[in-house]
């Protein structure tokens, strides 16, 4: 489904990631772990697509097709997913604008007949329902005014919505207590399925316990060294990330 | 002074056939307006009040009323002029400046309220017509009461002479005591010229008590080079309210000047909306003297900006008495190398105790070129007033728009989302159900031709 060969990236002409390999088959969720500065949050938007992440070497396919030499909307229509860390507020777009907007595109892109305004609202409430999001919730202005909890959700709302091959979630427990990270995960997990992978990107071993990997990867400054399975997780729970070095020493 | 010598020809031809000659009211009017005019002449940027906006092109337009042959886009039937509820407003049409009956239409009107072009009622009573005009306070030149260097050099109202000094055509709105004018007045000015020149006056009176809605839209239907120097003149009495809204949507060729001054007597309520997105050069200079304890005043604007224009929205709010609220949002965009222009002045003077006064401007640039110059004054001179003033310029939402790209959407269209979204705070502002939804949907036909991307109005309301 994804295979990361060699990835090379650099932000204000700083390298971050110095020669990233992965594949990750159709079903499959890998985490990604790993120290602050390690890159994380860099592959992330690498792979989303966004501006000011300059690819300098390597490869990146998805189902077949360079994902690198596409726009972010077009990766988004193709099916890649990015959960942000911190979800943007949009002041005067309501969530439902934003989301009919997004999935009419990305429906039109896959050769999909768009939806009106009434298919739109059925679908937009019957997955709202399942993540406990209120109509208040999805009439609002785009994040404007959530909590930390309700920004992750609507995040998860809009990938239920628009149903992507690959999801990568960025750091979903940040800022998220017990309950919400609960709320999020069985969100994350109704929604795993064999056609669909997923990149969980976290620095705590907590969110694995409820988003279960199948493989685990460390990143550390730049590059993956070290991948094994979910009881990965666990030793670096324990051990922390001491051992995979220092900047100075990648 | 070229100009000035030319004008002075003009005004000696063109004078004695003015409607009403002869009336001593008019007579004094007008040459008075001629006699202060010759004293100020075109406000130079050298005046405070001017100092952004330069009227250099006005060098080579005649100052005199006059029109070339009308270039209109087809029939006036095709001419598809807006409204802010087709067929259910009383609307007076006016083609290059002139009062067109044949495109007016004013349903039945309640007893005490009246609708008339000016010219019609000098044609019917030049001495009542000077009357009328006669009760509205011609706009102050010194707008501020602090002592400076220069006291008295903040505003010139040359312009405001000029359009004195050639009185005929404009409109006269007048809703007598306790009236509720449910159907809204609207008054169309469409510009059908390639070039020409106009000096219309509205003068809108609403006695106590009174509630009614104006419209004003300004339009092109081919016209080119034209300039449109407005008046309006407005006293809203005791307990009244008037709500009223400018869509200026000119020709990018036009040169549009207005001044508009609002009285409003205690208990009473003005708001005012400008939506300024065509014309080459722009500017509305909005005055609201909050004169009668408890009133109140609701200044609103958007403006879209590119290529080369300008636009310039300049307003001053002046509480006199105490107890007054005013509210000023004004928002726009400019891309290109189209300038824009605010300049808000709130005085609170010593006995306006208690003001609540408000102002924001927000800018959005969407291009390196692009350029505001904000001008926030407040001048206070009461101790117990709650009065606050911003002023932000900025880009584009990064963030916001890789956010909206991220979840499939172009962006082109994820640009016209936020501008749409931005704009349409203002359309917020406006109390007013018709006004307002005019107001938004004409923002988004503007949005449409400057990103080739149309929003659907609807879709955008967002429930706090």
């Amino acid at each position: 489904m994804l295979e990361i060969k060699n990835l090379h990236a650099t932000v204000d002409g700083k390298e971050i990631l110095k020669g990233i390999n992965l594949t990750i088959n159709p079903g499959e969720v890998h985490a990604i772990m790993g120290p602050n500065g390690s890159g994380k949050s860099t592959l992330s938007y690498v792979l989303a697509g966004r501006d000011g992440y300059e690819v300098t070497g390597g490869s990146v396919t998805f189902q077949g097709k360079d994902l690198l030499a596409m726009e972010a909307e077009e990766r988004a229509a193709e099916g890649v997913f990015l959960a942000f860390q911190y979800p943007v507020e949009i002041p005067g777009v309501s969530n439902t604008t934003f989301l009919k907007t997004a999935l009419n595109a990305v429906r039109k892109h896959r050769g999909l007949p768009e939806l009106d305004a009434m298919q739109f609202l059925k679908l937009i409430r019957a997955k709202a329902k399942s993540l406990n999001m209120n109509d208040d919730m999805i009439k609002r202005a785009v994040n404007v005014g959530f909590s930390g909890g309700e920004k992750k959700r609507n995040d998860i709302l809009q990938m239920a919505m628009l149903e992507p091959g690959f999801a990568i979630l960025d750091e979903t427990d940040s800022g998220l207590d017990i309950d919400a990270l609960k709320l999020v995960a069985d969100g994350v997990n109704s929604l795993r399925g064999p056609e669909r992978s997923m990149l969980v990107i976290t620095h705590y071993q907590r969110l694995l316990s409820y988003i279960v990997p199948d493989h685990v990867h460390v990143l550390a400054y730049g590059k993956i060294v070290r991948s094994g399975g979910k009881e990965l997780a666990l030793e670096l729970e324990a051990k922390g990330y001491a051992e995979f070095g220092s900047p100075e020493a990648a | 002074m070229a100009a000035i010598a030319t004008l002075k020809d003009l005004y000696e031809t063109l004078s004695p056939g003015l409607p009403g000659v002869g009336a001593a009211g008019l007579d004094r009017l007008r040459a008075d307006g001629y006699a202060r005019f010759l004293a100020e002449g075109v406000p130079t940027p050298k005046v405070e009040g001017w100092k952004y906006t330069n009227l250099r092109d006005l060098a080579g337009i005649s100052l005199a009323p006059a029109r070339s042959a009308a270039n209109s886009d087809g029939a006036p039937s095709a001419w598809d002029l807006p409204s802010v509820a087709p067929g259910k407003t009383h609307r007076l049409v006016f083609v290059d400046g002139v009062f067109n009956a044949a495109l007016s239409a004013v349903g039945p009107l309640p007893e005490g309220v009246a609708l008339d072009s000016l010219r019609g009622l000098i044609d019917a009573s030049p001495a009542y017509a000077a009357e009328v005009l006669d009760r509205f306070p011609a706009p102050k030149a010194d707008s501020g009461l602090r002592v400076g260097p220069n006291p008295g050099r903040g505003q010139t109202q040359g312009l405001v002479a000029l359009n004195g000094a050639f009185l005929a055509e404009g409109a006269v709105l007048t809703v007598g005591e306790g009236v509720n004018l449910a159907q809204p007045v609207e008054v169309v000015f469409v510009a059908t010229a390639a070039d020409g020149t106009w000096h219309p006056r509205l003068l809108i009176d609403v006695a106590p008590g009174a509630r009614v809605t104006v419209a004003e839209h300004h339009v092109s239907r081919g016209g080119g080079a034209t300039f449109a120097n407005i008046v309006t003149a407005i006293r809203v009495g005791e307990g009244a309210t008037l709500r009223h809204a400018k869509f200026q949507e000119e020709a990018e060729t036009a040169l549009h000047l207005a001044s508009i001054t609002a009285t409003v007597a205690a208990s009473a309520t003005y708001e005012t909306f400008v939506l300024t997105t065509g014309a080459r050069l722009a500017r509305t200079d909005v005055q609201v003297r909050l004169e009668g304890s408890n009133a109140s005043t609701r200044v609103s604007g958007a403006y879209g900006v590119d290529g080369n224009r300008h636009a310039d929205f300049t307003s001053l709010i002046d509480h006199v008495s105490p107890n007054c609220t005013s509210r000023e949002v004004v928002k726009g965009v400019i891309d290109g190398h189209g300038r824009a222009v605010f300049q808000g002045k709130i005085i609170v003077r010593p006995d306006a105790q208690k003001t609540d006064g408000h102002q924001l401007n927000r800018a959005l640039l969407l291009s390196d070129t692009a350029e505001i110059d904000a001008k926030p004054e407040l001048e206070i001179y009461a101790d117990d007033v709650k009065c606050s003033h911003g002023a932000t310029a900025g880009e584009l939402d990064e963030d916001a728009l890789f956010y909206l790209r991220a979840r499939g959407i172009p962006a082109d269209t994820a640009r016209a989302l936020l501008i749409a979204a931005f704009l349409d705070e203002v359309a917020e502002e406006i109390g007013d159900p018709a006004l307002r939804a005019h107001a938004t949907s004409r923002i988004q036909d503007r949005i449409g031709r400057l990103t080739g991307i149309t929003v659907d109005a609807a879709d955008l309301a967002v429930e706090e």
